[in-house]
């Protein structure tokens, strides 16, 4: 979901996400199983392929596989590369399910950011109460699901402080994130306590622009672009898997890199 | 059908479909994901790509992937410890190699006993397995550069990574498109390559 394209594919990427946005629930694993099984029955059309539910399911199901291999693959201390400042790709592209000017407008004064979940402390937290933890910044690479990288500089709080500070249990499997663009994604506790996750408040130096999530965004150099929700409004800690919106259409939840 | 007398392995047999099969959905279904995010002036025309969409074109890479490795090492296994590896493919002269090439192209390169490769198909199917093993290097940078850090910087990068991988599919389909030719021109072997005999 962060992240961009060059201006002269966006508007086939952004027709697809917008019709895809437009489609009711069911409709939307029908798409998924007729788009996987079109481009299948062409391809494999020698083979007969006789009910495409099952490749759907069967592919999902290695999926979750790699769902699995991923977790096991993910070193908690193992950090992503690093950059000098004079590598950070300017412009840092925009990418989301909508258009650049359709980005949500959050209004920071009045901004809470809900905590929910198998947390100790639930109150609601204000931009300067979150401005008041410690900070750190990095200059990371973000890799998108669609193949490019840009490098960006973020700053914020480490998400594993945020974590103590709430007072969440860290055995609990998943956190979710629920964004005022009204996306949606989650993640693993590993993860999530890695220390190159960040809650990022700023980009560059400056608060975070309305495009690339004012006024909150999760940063994870370990896991690819749509893991890294924008415009986060609320976060809650769980044991069952909350999913996330592109998710749900098909790419790997553990979205690793 | 005694196996002893098969020309071709039933091991051999099935790992060469599998791993056709393999190449065939990571080669249909890479061509989709490279379109989402081209890095050359070009798209693969989508009609030739499987998967529908990004994410299905995903969906099928990574479980192929799959099957691609785990027959990849089938393969290998029983080709090293049969000594079938070393008696087929070596030893390999550079000298035969061109000798075979000019007879090829003048259209008289002999294929009379098929219990041994020429040296032009000892050196194609040599080259696949070390290109297959870049396909899967680079794949893996691809797929998890903050987890593979030596190959990453191997590879010189994520981004060069990708590059590599291009490149590796390419020489891939390079050779299936000349082996498919060759199958062709001296149908026979596909028969050996089925039957075993
Ligand atoms: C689907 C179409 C394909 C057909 C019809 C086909 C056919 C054949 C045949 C007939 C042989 C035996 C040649 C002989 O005995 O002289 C052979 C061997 C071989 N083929 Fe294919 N092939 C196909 C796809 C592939 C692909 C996609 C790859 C690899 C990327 C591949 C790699 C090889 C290798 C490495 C050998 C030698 C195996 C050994 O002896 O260990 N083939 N193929």
């Amino acid at each position: 979901m962060t992240e961009s394209n060059p201006p002269a594919k966006l508007d086939r990427a952004l027709l697809m996400k917008d019709a895809m946005r437009e489609l009711s629930a069911p409709t939307r694993r029908l798409f998924l199983r007729r788009a996987l099984s079109l481009g299948g029955l062409a391809m494999l059309s020698g083979c007969s392929i006789s009910n495409d539910k099952s490749v759907d399911s069967f592919l999902k199901g290695v999926s979750r596989f790699n769902d699995r291999v991923q977790g096991w693959l993910f070193d908690p201390n193992r950090l992503a590369p690093t950059y000098p400042e004079s590598m950070i790709t300017r412009p840092f592209p925009f990418n989301a399910f909508y258009a650049r000017s359709q980005a949500p407008r959050v209004d920071g004064d009045s901004y809470r950011l809900e905590v929910s979940g198998l947390v100790a402390d639930k109150h609601s937290w204000t931009l300067p109460e979150l401005h008041q933890l410690p900070q750190v910044d990095q200059v990371t690479r973000h890799i998108c699901v669609e193949g490019w990288s840009a490098i960006g500089k973020w700053g914020g709080v480490r998400f594993s402080t945020f974590l103590q500070r709430i007072g969440a249990d860290t055995s609990a499997r998943y956190i979710g994130f629920k964004c005022s663009d009204d996306y949606y994604t989650s993640i693993d506790m590993a993860t999530a306590l890695h220390p190159q996750t960040l809650l990022t408040l700023s980009y560059d130096g400056q608060t975070l622009p309305r495009e690339y999530g004012f006024p909150m965004k999760l940063r994870m150099p370990s896991k690819l672009g749509y893991k890294n929700p924008k415009h986060i409004a609320a976060l809650f800690v769980t044991n069952t898997n909350p999913g996330g919106y592109w998710e749900h259409y098909g790419y790997n939840w553990f979205g690793g890199s | 059908m005694s196996t002893a007398a098969a020309i071709h392995p039933l091991w051999l047999r099935l790992t060469h479909w599998s791993n056709a099969l393999a190449v065939i959905i990571l080669v249909f279904s890479g061509w989709r994901i490279y379109n989402a995010s081209p890095i050359f002036n070009f798209k693969f025309p989508e009609g030739i790509t499987l998967g529908g969409w990004l994410g299905g074109a995903l969906l099928w890479h990574f479980a192929a992937m799959w099957l691609l490795v785990a027959n990849g090492v089938v393969y290998l296994l029983f080709n090293l410890f049969s000594g079938r590896l070393k008696n087929r493919f070596f030893p390999l002269r550079v000298r035969e190699v061109f000798g075979d090439l000019l007879a090829a192209l003048k259209g008289r390169l002999a294929h009379e006993d098929p219990r041994h490769y020429n040296a032009v198909q000892k050196l194609a199917y040599l080259f696949v397995m070390l290109d297959t093993l870049v396909v899967i290097l680079s794949g893996l940078v691809v797929w998890k550069s903050v987890q593979f850090p030596l190959l990453r910087e191997l590879m010189g990068g994520f981004d060069n990574a990708r590059i590599v991988h291009f490149f590796a599919m390419a020489a891939l389909v390079a050779f299936f498109l000349v082996h498919i030719v060759m199958v062709a021109l001296v149908p026979r072997t596909l028969l050996l390559m089925t039957r075993g005999r």
